[in-house]
């Protein structure tokens, strides 16, 4: 028996590591990583919550997150190899204009 | 007095919290993508503890299945390196390391003190693919049916954005090709 906010807290300190990686990293790739992270942290909520209010809701929207996800991770390395190929960098410092 | 749910909680949750320090205290992107992919399987396990066995699964199958080698195939196709630090600005020290915590007491106390505290028992939900199934398809089919529409826009983006571009300069040698053709 595990109590609620005991998930709710590991939830919070994986979103934490992941906004904490989203600032401080340079390589585009991590960033990307760190939003991942992020989302993993928002499922694990929505399921403790499931499970603590009997709803299976829940359960069904972390399967549109993790779709979302799949969506954003594929089109998100596309972006990522594109600007690699015209910037021949992975430093986001050095990626300072919108066009390629 | 700790029971085996409580045990396995902390474990999996000390893997996780773990792998998410590793990701942060790495600089090459390959150590960051398998911490990840570390904190994916931990996250499995905590998943089956709440009862959701079918989206453990799925969440070892995507995510730290295909999502991950996708990540670990761009990092190897881009042959990435160590990353260089940057020095960060001396504002974001001053006023971010106090914000954190401020920050993170502050939900931590309402997490604490707020949300419910009784226990949520293993397995107390029924997470069995068909009972999920069965939602997906009748209340939530609209919804499922857009994100497939999401999916396939998505394929056609990733295609479009990493395929090699076209070949559309304009420049004399190429005029003069075409003229040569023309003429």
């Amino acid at each position: 028996m595990v109590p609620l906010s005991y998930y709710l807290a590991l939830s919070g300190i994986l979103f934490a590591c992941g906004v904490v990686g989203f600032l401080i990293k340079r390589n585009i790739i991590t960033i990307f990583m760190s939003i991942e992270l992020m989302l993993n942290g928002v499922n694990l909520s929505f399921v403790a919550f499931a499970a603590h209010w009997h709803a299976l809701a829940g359960q069904v929207f972390v399967f549109f997150v993790m779709v979302v996800a799949a969506a954003e991770a594929a089109v998100g390395l596309a972006i990522i190899i594109a600007v690699y190929r015209t910037r021949e960098t992975l430093n986001v410092d050095q990626v300072n204009l919108l066009k390629l | 007095m700790l029971s085996v749910h409580l045990i396995l909680f902390l474990a999996f949750g000390a893997v996780a919290v773990a792998g998410a320090i590793n990701l942060l205290a790495q600089t090459h992107p390959i150590n960051s993508a398998l911490s990840l992919i570390a904190v994916m399987a931990a996250l499995a396990g905590e998943y089956l503890l709440l009862g959701a066995e079918f989206l453990a699964a799925v969440q070892v199958i995507v995510y730290a299945g295909a999502i991950m080698v996708l990540f670990v195939f761009t990092i190897m196709l881009l042959n990435a390196g160590v990353e260089e630090r940057t020095k960060g600005s001396r504002v974001a020290i001053i006023f971010g390391i106090p914000g954190v915590l401020i920050g993170s007491v502050l939900l931590g106390w309402v997490m604490l003190r707020h949300s419910g505290t009784e226990a949520v028992a293993a397995g107390a939900l029924p997470g069995a693919p068909g009972v999920i199934g069965q939602l997906l398809f009748h209340e939530f089919l609209l919804p499922f049916e857009i994100t497939s529409i999401l999916i396939l826009i998505a394929i056609m983006g990733a295609v479009v954005l990493a395929s090699k571009p076209p070949t559309t300069s304009v420049g004399p040698a190429t005029l003069t090709a075409e003229q040569k053709v023309n003429t």
